[in-house]
């Protein structure tokens, strides 16, 4: 008989658990590797049947997600040599690059949207947070209640009043209008998660900055601010995430100056017939800025998680 | 260095008082405790005196200004707390350095004082480290640097040694003691242990259900306990308190306890009805000359002495007596008392009777 520790996993257990995560981690990260090969294929590669996962890899997809192209006459053609390897890409099918494609404007607009509210909701939800959890509020549970039943029904329910709303108010398709929507929908989910990471920190860190010289803004700003980054960071991704693939509302009141990445992607099909390439180099291009946020993030997002879980 | 007055302070939160209208003073350079069991307010009037809770009425004089209501950062106090709140994203310089920089004192005389202090303290050595990783001792001794490094008027300590194992808190209570000698600074310290209150105290605050119960020298406290309530909290064990009823008149000095005359301190005060009479253990003597019996319930040897709990006509009753005394389990024994250091009390109010041995004490509590 061998002896078995509690806390160390028998050979057979490691092997059960190490098999299930890797299918799990192979069932949810295909779609995954699948979109971001499919970008790299050309038209026809992608749409092959049986699917190849061999190919000659291109950056066709990437080119025509940033551009837009007319076809030319072959004169035209033999006149104008390609000049750049992009250029030269274009020129398989007859075509020249007539100019850059909006891509880069809505990625643009999604950046400032989706960041833009993070910020906001961060901002309000760690005050609104801290009153919650250090001062005597009248109905203080009636009105955390009330923040968190503006999360109970679906947010797009009331997406017509909304789009009436911001009609009247000259809201609809603004930066401004996208990042108050967004702002509302996550503040009572920052209000939340932050008031709990904030009850977990002491009184008496902020009540010793008091006693040492500081106003409660200072003492909120130097003490209670450092102690609640790892609920800050870990509510920051969350809010990001819903801000950064919200659809619903952004193909209702975006249709221009403010349209983010997500309804935009779709309408990439339309150009030029099923261009499935562009799509997939659009999607993974689109996936970046959030895994790298929450890469930059992780160490506080982990800790996040398990946060109480140990008293000091 | 400051004396502290408090007059008349009361603090209610919503329906509760946490302490009704308590006054006494503490004088400049004083150790001072503040004593009683959790939830009787010492805790709230300190943090009333640093400001931490604003008294809903009455006034603290802090070397005659008053202050009652003003912000803690304004008052020059330095409080240690229970857990010792270090700024745990900070390194042990960096918390000691923190009230200093909030007054804008230069970074070059930032880091001499912090050197002063951390000498004074041994702590020395480990002035780079995180909090984090600190001893119970150390950190203790961080949040005392935090306290002393800008010589404030007056120090404010809830239960400092109450975090520490026992063995460690012996050690650091002489340590804070020898470090208050050396400093002189006004010291208000909050506890709940009787044996650390004595054993530290200048002044004692005995302190139950909001009010002040008694405040004087822990000998005042220990031999002429003004309420039932301090007899029993002061002392381990306790006072014993044997219920009779009878009449006194001023000038008595003796009472008829169960059949028998026994000697109390000159009565200063009329009473009649349930009395109690209260004697220390120690001030029990078992002889087998005494008329008044009691049977030996159960010993308990402690080295040097012993506790004997005896069954008397007038209750349960607790004698430490030399542990060479021979005392069975079951025998009668007879008991005297000793006459001079005896308090009466009236059962009803819980108030000490006065008498020649208390009458100064209560005066002034």
């Amino acid at each position: 008989m061998s002896s078995f520790s509690v806390t160390e996993p028998t050979q057979r257990t490691k092997w059960v658990s190490g098999t299930l995560v890797i299918i799990y981690a192979l069932v949810t990260m295909l779609p995954l590797a699948w979109i971001m090969l499919t970008g790299f294929k050309s038209p026809a590669d992608a749409i092959s049947y049986p699917p190849k996962v061999i190919f000659d890899p291109t950056l066709e997809g990437y080119v025509n997600l940033f551009t837009t192209r007319t076809r030319q006459t072959d004169e035209f053609l033999a006149a104008n040599p390609p000049e750049t390897w992009y250029e030269e890409i274009v020129r398989e099918y007859d075509m020249v690059i007539a100019g850059p494609s909006k891509f880069g404007e809505r990625f643009l607009n999604s950046v400032i949207i989706g960041f833009g509210s993070t910020f906001l909701s961060i901002v309000l939800g760690t005050l609104a947070a801290y009153a919650f959890s250090r001062f005597k509020i009248p109905l203080a549970d009636d009105l955390l209640f009330f923040i968190l039943s503006t999360r109970m029904m679906p947010p797009i329910a009331v997406a017509i009043p909304i789009f009436l709303m911001y009609r009247q108010l000259g809201l609809s398709d603004t930066h401004l209008g996208m990042i108050l929507l967004y702002t509302a929908v996550n503040i009572s989910l920052a209000v939340w998660l932050l008031k709990g990471f904030i009850d977990e920190i002491p009184r008496e860190y902020e009540e010793a900055a008091l006693i040492d010289g500081y106003t409660r803004f200072q003492a909120f700003y130097k003490v209670v601010l450092p102690q609640a980054a790892t609920g800050i960071a870990s509510t920051a991704i969350f809010c990001l995430i819903f801000a950064w693939n919200e659809y619903a509302f952004a193909v209702l009141l975006t249709s221009g100056t403010a349209q983010t990445a997500p309804p935009f992607i779709p309408t990439i099909i339309g150009v030029g017939g099923l261009d499935w390439p562009a799509v997939a180099a659009g999607a993974t291009i689109f996936l970046l800025p959030v895994m790298i946020f929450t890469i930059l993030l992780r160490k506080h997002l982990l800790r996040g998680i398990t946060f109480g879980a140990v008293r000091k | 260095m400051a004396q502290i007055i408090i007059k008349n302070v009361r603090k209610e939160f919503g329906n509760f008082t946490a302490v009704k209208e308590s006054s006494f003073t503490i004088e400049d350079g004083e150790f001072f405790m503040l004593l009683g069991p959790s939830g009787c307010g010492k805790t709230t009037t300190l943090r009333m005196i640093a400001g931490l809770e604003l008294p809903t009425s009455g006034e603290i004089y802090l070397d005659g200004e008053e202050i009652s209501q003003k912000p803690p950062s304004q008052r020059d106090i330095a409080f240690v707390f229970q857990m010792f709140a270090l700024y745990p994203h900070m390194n042990v310089r960096k918390n000691l350095s923190y009230p200093l920089v909030s007054q804008g004192m230069a970074r070059r005389d930032v880091r001499a004082k912090v050197d002063e202090v951390a000498g004074i303290l041994g702590i020395r050595d480990i002035l780079n480290r995180p909090v984090g990783g600190l001893s119970g001792g150390d950190r203790q001794r961080v949040a005392l640097g935090r306290a002393i490094v800008r010589d404030p008027k007056a120090f404010m300590m809830d239960e400092p040694l109450g975090a520490l194992d026992a063995e460690f808190r012996e050690h650091m209570s002489e340590e804070l003691r020898a470090l208050h000698d050396r400093m002189g600074a006004t010291t208000v310290y909050v506890t709940h242990d009787q044996l650390e209150a004595m054993q530290m105290g200048d002044k004692i605050v005995v302190m139950n259900n909001a009010v002040v119960e008694q405040f004087g020298t822990p000998q005042e406290i220990y031999d002429t306990p003004a309420t039932m309530f301090v007899a029993d909290f002061i002392g381990s064990p306790s006072m014993n308190f044997l219920d009779f009823s009878g009449s006194l008149a001023p000038g008595a000095d003796t009472v008829d306890l169960g059949g028998q005359h026994h000697a109390v301190p000159t009565q200063r005060e009329e009473a009649s009805g349930d009395l109690v009479f209260g004697v220390r253990p120690e001030h029990v003597r078992l002889t087998d000359a005494g008329a008044y019996r009691g049977e030996v319930l159960a010993t308990e040897y402690l080295g040097t002495t012993q506790i004997i709990t005896l069954d008397t006509p007038n209750g349960e009753l607790k004698a430490r007596t030399d542990s060479a005394q021979i005392a069975k389990v079951g025998e009668t024994v007879g008991l005297t008392f000793e006459g001079p250091k005896i308090t009466l009390f009236d059962k009803a109010s819980g108030q000490a009777l006065r008498s020649e041995l208390n009458e100064k004490v209560l005066a002034h509590g």
